[in-house]
């Protein structure tokens, strides 16, 4: 028994679910081959695994949105398969998805009320949404619009769609990589009373030491196997790791801290108003960013970061040049393309739809920031010189695909993200603006691109990462900010800091925070 | 046991380009229908409309006539349709096209030098790159919808072309018939083989053809119309003006349904009349799907149509059916290219028992 986990473990009984021999075809490729898994009354459960080991597509088949190709799952004592997800929810089973399964176009409560059965009245359930968001630490408001949120609020969205149908099992997906580490406090305090209260939960994730502090067993899946079954809080980190991809997991090298590096980026008093009526509007912004440095900004999502990221990319261009300043010039005005003609590269939140096209092929893809390395003469696009930049990024950056002709969305979150990251330090920037670095990408490749932004950084290029994820900016960073509410805080050395700092400033309450306000408010 | 679309992994290549000969198989089988309901012999009706008018050279020259303006039109839509600027309007680009070019004919009557007739080229294309660029700049302007614009400017374009014939350029000695003057010999394209109808236009439209392929598939400007067309998000984060991608789709379409519409008039017609287009620019939108928006899909599609254009004649000549009988076909194909479109995407499961 486990008397470490925070939690005590549930007594030993007869397993609320279970899964034997769970086995699932594809034309391409098996998902699953030969799965057990037993989850007992009130025992929070870890499925571990890299990308494309099989986790998804085994919750997929607990939840009904896909069948089994052989093997049988238990109930509750009974044999029985989901036929659909509505069918698993009549069960008692909920799942929070990673890939969030809302519709834009509807408010949070609309949304949440085409999961629940029959038609509840709005008002009424606005209420049930505020009364959950608030005992659990999930503030959203009901009757905003989907599209208008945040990826962090969306998740909000989804998990407390979840909540309100009190399941007995709760299928939860990467659910903290967008949280701040208080609120992550609170969700495990969440995820812990209702653990008290019988329900069991299929935790899966990669953070090793959430599931190290929250989690009863783990089942560790690799190539759609299982490769273990494990007491978390009698394993380390890195004996999970081990587990989980089969050999030790590089530790990045950062070396010391540049010193007195030209400053590439400027943010002058970068205030910019959100056309989107639920947007972030960015307030009075000053940030330097000098060559040899990465530089964090840390924050709930939500706060101001999509906004921001636009602002610097030219995405969204603003009425002023002074406010941007990249490698001194003042690019308040100019579109991406000028800005990456200064020597600017750029890695964006979305890498489907935004950093790649996905019906486009990797090379293709090259084109769409690369052209500028000579791959375009005359107007026409030199073929031979696209692959060759495509293979060369392919092969220094380990992506694992079919090569150049590979379609972008064939490949995993984790090696398109290497792509996407290796076209834009191929091209040497003298300043990378990098969002979400290693958002949903398993431990290896996030391992990969951390060291890969250390060293860009240690040839002298300046870098400003934008992330949700607090232990990688800490791990990366040689300064971080906070940006709360559209404000951004002072950027601090982050050997002069820690979490709990960071945890503090992330609602907003930073030194002089308050005073600036209230000088914005007289002014 | 009921059939039922299952979303396929990936969109398949294969029915990519299967879609548009399934289409063709079941609208001759359509056809055979029709023709069968309306009491006629399908196997007569399928002669009389697909067999008859290429029973010789000079029906073949009639079907590359045809061809002609389908595949200038078709090629220009799909440069815009790629980078999804739907210009429906090329019907009208094409009249204003052929009043321009017929213009300057007229202009220049008597004028034997060898530079007049691409000057009314190009006079054809920019008279409907102008149609088009009023779509444009109210695209690009106000963001108003340039399927509306460029649709209703259609008929502006044919009441146009209807006032011209029948007030200020009418023929003086035509008998009030709504048309202008026949073109004199230097404002008519050369025949290219002797006792057809076959004129230098068709050069002109497989050079654009080919133009429209380096273009589409080489050129770096068709690849960021391309990724603005399937992310208009990557399009933005990559710089590429959605703007200069808006134009560029608009005016391509204009400008060759413009050059078409001048090929018609110093072609085959040899003057301008109101009846100067024969839905070409409908019908040119068809074909550009069905050739998969790539120039040599459109090269094979155009003539395709053509053919349904050349059957329908015959079809009213010899087994008495009505004019709108070419309609009923390109309807079906475009019908069955969108029914058979749906499994590029998917694919059917013959799902029962454990359901």
């Amino acid at each position: 028994m486990t008397n470490t986990a925070a939690t005590a473990a549930p007594a030993a009984g007869r397993p609320r679910l279970e899964m034997r021999g769970i086995r699932k075809v594809y034309p391409a490729v098996v998902a699953n081959d030969g799965i057990d898994l037993a989850v007992l009354p009130g025992e929070i459960h870890a499925v571990l695994g890299e990308n494309g080991a099989g986790k998804s597509t085994l919750m997929k088949i607990i939840y009904g949105v896909t069948r089994p190709t052989e093997g049988e799952m238990i109930w509750e004592g009974q044999t029985i398969i989901p036929e659909n997800p509505a069918h698993a929810r009549s069960l008692g089973i909920g799942m929070v998805f990673q890939h969030f399964s809302l519709f834009e176009t509807l408010t949070v409560v609309e949304n949440v009320s085409l999961a629940l059965p029959g038609a509840p009245e709005l008002g009424y359930l606005a209420r049930r949404i505020e009364k959950v968001s608030e005992k659990y630490g999930l503030p959203v408001d009901p009757r905003r619009l989907v599209h208008a949120l945040s990826v962090g609020e969306r998740q909000r969205v989804e998990i407390i769609r979840c909540l309100l149908q009190n399941p007995k099992l709760l299928i939860m997906d990467e659910p903290t990589s967008v949280l701040t580490p208080q609120a992550v406090r609170k969700l495990f305090e969440t995820l812990r009373n209702l653990s008290g209260e019988g329900c069991s939960i299929l935790y899966i994730s990669h953070k090793l030491d959430e599931i190290q502090e929250l989690c009863h067993t783990a089942t560790v899946l690799r190539a759609g196997k299982v490769t273990g079954t494990c007491i978390p809080a009698q394993e380390t980190p890195k004996s999970m790791a081990r587990m989980m991809i089969g050999k030790d997991l590089p530790v990045p090298q950062h070396g010391a801290p540049a010193e007195g590096g030209e400053v590439r980026l400027r943010l002058a008093g970068l205030s910019h108003a959100s056309d989107d009526p639920f947007g972030t509007d960015l307030k009075d912004i000053h940030l330097e960013v000098h060559s040899g440095e990465i530089v964090g900004i840390a924050g709930v999502s939500g706060n101001g970061q999509q906004e921001l990221l636009y602002a610097v990319s030219g995405e969204e261009p603003l009425a002023e040049k002074h406010p941007v300043q990249i490698l001194g010039a003042e690019a308040g005005r100019m579109r991406p393309g000028r800005r990456r003609r200064l020597g600017m590269g750029f890695v964006p939140e979305e890498r489907l739809g935004r950093g790649a096209v996905p019906r486009m092929t990797l090379a293709e893809n090259a084109l769409l920031t690369a052209h500028r390395r000579n791959l375009v003469k005359k107007g026409l696009i030199d073929f031979a010189a696209v692959d060759v930049f495509a293979f060369e990024c392919i092969s220094k950056y380990d992506v694992k695909c079919g090569g150049p002709k590979a379609q972008a969305k064939s490949l995993s979150g984790g090696n398109l993200q290497k792509y996407i990251m290796g076209r834009e330090i191929l091209q040497q920037p003298k300043l990378l603006v990098v969002a979400q670095p290693t958002w949903g990408v398993d431990v290896g490749a996030a391992a990969f691109i951390r060291q890969a932004l250390i060293d860009l950084r240690t040839a002298g290029t300046a870098i400003l990462v934008i992330s949700e994820e607090l232990d990688e900016l800490f791990e990366i960073c040689d300064r971080i900010a906070v940006i709360a509410k559209g404000r951004l805080s002072p950027a601090k050395r982050t050997a002069d800091t820690n979490v709990e700092e960071i945890g503090v400033w992330m609602s907003g309450m930073w030194p002089g925070a308050e005073a600036d306000a209230e000088v914005q408010h007289a002014a | 046991m009921l059939p039922r679309l299952e979303a396929r992994p990936e969109p398949s290549n294969t029915m990519r380009y299967a879609s548009p000969l399934l289409a063709v198989a079941l609208t001759l089988l359509g056809g055979l229908v029709i023709f069968a309901t309306l009491g006629k012999s399908p196997i007569e009706g399928f002669r009389v409309f697909f067999l008859s008018p290429l029973k010789d050279a000079y029906g073949v020259s009639e079907l590359f006539l045809k061809a002609t303006p389908l595949m200038l039109i078709a090629v220009g839509l799909a440069v815009g349709f790629r980078a999804n600027v739907w210009n429906i309007g090329a019907e009208g680009q094409y009249i204003i096209g052929a009043i321009a070019g017929g213009g300057v004919a007229l202009y220049f009557e008597g004028n034997a030098s060898l530079l007049l007739l691409p000057l009314m080229i190009v006079a054809g294309a920019i008279g409907g790159a102008l149609w088009a660029s009023i779509a444009a700049l109210l695209k690009t302007r106000f963001n108003a919808n340039e399927i509306l614009v460029s649709l209703m400017l259609v008929y502006i374009a044919q009441l146009t072309v209807s006032w011209l014939v029948h007030g200020p350029w009418k023929d003086p000695e035509g008998f009030n018939f709504p048309q202008t003057k026949m073109f004199h010999d230097a404002a008519i394209l050369p025949i290219l083989v002797e006792g057809t109808r076959l004129n230098a236009a068709f050069l002109v439209a497989l050079g654009i053809l080919l133009a429209g392929y380096v273009f589409m598939h080489r050129s770096f400007m068709g690849f960021q119309m391309q990724v603005a067309g399937q992310a208009e998000a990557a399009a933005r984060y990559a710089g590429f003006s959605a703007k200069r991608t808006i134009w560029t789709g608009l005016l391509a379409g204009g400008a060759m349904a413009g050059i078409a519409g001048m090929g018609e008039v110093a072609g085959p017609m040899g003057q301008l009349t109101e009846h100067v287009s024969n839905n070409y620019g409908f019908a040119a939108i068809i074909v550009a799907f069905v050739g998969r928006l790539n120039p040599v899909g459109i090269f094979f599609a155009s003539l395709l149509m053509a053919l349904l254009y050349l059957g329908g004649e015959q079809a009213q000549q010899y087994l008495g059916l009505p004019s709108s009988i070419s309609k009923v076909f390109q309807g079906m194909l475009l019908f069955f290219l969108l029914g058979a479109d749906v499994f590029v995407n998917y694919r059917l499961r013959w799902s029962g028992g454990k359901g």
